[in-house]
């Protein structure tokens, strides 16, 4: 590392796959109720269960992604970190938010929205938490020596991001528009402004690792996000299809979020084109793999595996089935869980000084991992075209395709557990690194 | 071929473009079409009652409304038409988990009073009448159960 103050970056590291190994946990709890196995009903129930899953998911990935600025802004302005002291408050209390969020679950004490059901008294404090953070950010690149394009837009990904929040906290009486304004926040979110996040960090990994020159891979972000949005944004419209919105958006939805996989595939092809163009072998493979892996994945979780159900004429059969969860495992674990998880297996080396970079365990982490991950994508969708198939098609009653669909689901835990050692394989590695020191400052220097 | 500043101007162009155009459309998916095809006019206090009480209890976490949600219990957008209001009664108002002993997957005893009850069905009323582009599709056959 080049600078004191990335270290903080270390401890959000930290907590994210903290996070990430109690998401799993739930996960297993929804994947033994899908299997008629719910034991624990009487006091994590099912939409307990799915509540706290997805909002550590996104919990883990804002710390990620928080951390990640943490570790590239210092990097790419050339500066200390503005308040190394703020970063610490905006850890411990975005912490404190999310732990007491997950207790008032357990407790029937939530908004009972898709994705956004922290209670909103905690949302305030979300919002106070992420303008410190972004705060912290823009002063230390406003004080910085140089305004690199990765950095504008990694910090423009999150700015956005916390704006596009709003919108999700306004009541409204309809459901349709409650859900239309949801969609904001969620899938501007995931398929907008998360992407100039990921964008900025797999151009600075791919600037750190291939040693390309800067002024190409910058030029190809800037490509890539622009399709992003050109695509991402009326993209939006195939969550608009059957929610009581008027059908010119199945159309424009259609349209657009069929181009949306091009953002992704721009995104693997350069990854992977710049992989082959560079010179420098820089020796960390892990960190290498996990970048080209976030973005291949990427393009087959969000990309395809979106497209192949975002058509209105599909989506009218696969809306509301378990084919929404195919694409959403593999397209949050390939385009953001697996960027953080290339950054810190980036950043662990530089940060601890200790150049663990290709021992058999973070191999067999990520080959594990990803294994898991795409047997799991398999089990969801072979369940959920069944599912489409006896339900949808044929009209079998909701439960009773449901009873049918079980053994899939032994196939799903089956798979999560490989994809479990994989996740857990990573903590131990990363736990092998110790702890940040100002001595690694020295040999990076 | 493509410069940076170029690739720059690609970008912000399209987004700045995209957002006007994307904002647009939900001015006037907002403003001038919701209250026809939604038939707001009928949203009562009863129906937002219901719709308080439907976050409040984040029954969206085991169901799905408009197909949105979680994929563990039934959709409901049609579940008054399709189960009629005494049976929703019913298992809103149950003390004990609904389809312990039927389906084997169970539902949160929620226990509500009868005023719940009836705000939840109101707002389920609402919902099963909005004009949803074709969904729930009617299913392209009917089979029977042999057994």
């Amino acid at each position: 590392m080049k600078y004191t103050t990335q270290k903080v970056a270390y401890w959000f590291f930290l907590s994210a796959l903290g996070l990430l190994a109690l998401q799993i946990v739930y996960g297993f709890i929804m994947g033994f109720a899908h299997m008629g196995m719910d034991g624990l009903h009487d006091f994590i129930p099912f939409n307990t269960a799915r509540a706290v899953h997805t909002n550590l998911l996104v919990c883990w990935l804002l710390l990620g992604f928080m951390g990640s600025a943490y570790y590239i802004i210092p990097e790419e302005s050339q500066n200390e970190l503005y308040s190394p002291k703020l970063a610490y408050i905006q850890l411990i209390s975005f912490l404190a938010v999310g732990v007491t969020a997950v207790i008032a679950y357990h407790f029937n004490w939530w908004e009972g929205r898709k994705f956004l059901e922290i209670p909103r008294p905690l949302d305030y404090l979300v919002v106070v938490n992420v303008l410190a953070f972004l705060f912290n950010i823009l002063m230390t690149l406003f004080k910085g020596k140089r305004q690199t394009t990765t950095a504008l837009v990694l910090t423009m990904g999150l700015l956005f991001s916390a704006l596009l929040y709003l919108p999700g906290m306004i009541w409204f009486d309809s459901q349709t528009l409650d859900s239309f304004y949801r969609w904001y926040v969620v899938h501007l979110w995931v398929e907008g402004v998360w992407e100039l996040i990921m964008g900025g960090i797999l151009a600075f990994l791919l600037i750190k690792i291939t040693g390309v020159d800067r002024e190409v891979i910058e030029k190809w972000l800037y490509v890539i996000v622009g399709l992003t949005f050109l695509s991402g944004i009326l993209g939006t419209g195939h969550h608009f299809y059957y929610i009581g919105a008027p059908s010119y958006w199945l159309w424009i939805g259609g349209i657009f979020s069929a181009l949306e996989p091009l953002a992704f595939l721009a995104m693997a092809l350069f990854a992977l084109n710049m992989y082959r163009k560079g010179e420098k072998k820089h020796p960390n493979k892990t960190a290498l793999n996990w970048t080209l892996g976030a973005a291949i994945t990427s393009f087959v979780g969000a990309g395809l595996l979106g497209a192949a159900h975002t058509l209105p004429n599909v989506n009218l059969y696969t809306h509301g089935t378990l084919v929404t969860a195919m694409h959403g495992h593999m397209a949050f674990w390939g385009a953001y869980a697996m960027i953080v998880l290339a950054i810190i297996a980036y950043a662990m080396p530089n940060l601890t000084g200790r150049k663990l970079f290709n021992n058999g365990i973070s191999q067999y982490a990520f080959w594990l991992s990803n294994i898991g991950m795409i047997g799991m994508t398999v089990a969801f969708g072979v369940a959920g075209v069944a599912q489409v198939y006896l339900e949808r098609i044929l009209g079998v009653d909701f439960m009773e395709t449901q009873k049918e669909i079980e053994p899939h689901f032994l196939v799903l835990v089956l798979c999560a557990s490989g994809f479990t050692t994989g996740v857990t394989l990573y903590i131990i590695n990363f736990f092998k690194f110790g702890k940040p020191t100002n001595e690694a400052l020295v040999a990076a220097s | 071929m493509l410069t940076k500043s170029q690739a720059k101007i690609f970008f912000l162009a399209g987004t700045i473009i995209f957002s006007v155009l994307f904002l647009g459309l939900s001015y006037d998916t907002h403003v001038n079409k919701h209250d026809d095809q939604t038939n707001a006019d009928k949203i009562t206090p009863e129906v937002v009652a219901g719709k308080h009480l439907w976050e409040a209890n984040n029954c969206m976490g085991c169901h799905t409304i408009f197909g949105e949600g979680a994929y563990y219990a039934p959709e409901l957008t049609k579940v008054i038409e399709r189960r009629g209001a005494p049976y929703v009664k019913g298992v809103l108002m149950s003390p004990t988990p609904w389809g312990e002993h039927t389906s084997g997957r169970k539902m949160v005893a929620y226990g509500f009073s009868e005023e719940e009850a009836n705000n939840l069905i109101s707002y389920f009323e609402w919902i099963g009448k909005v004009d949803l582009n074709g969904f729930p599709a009617k299913p392209k056959y009917e089979i029977k159960k042999t057994k």
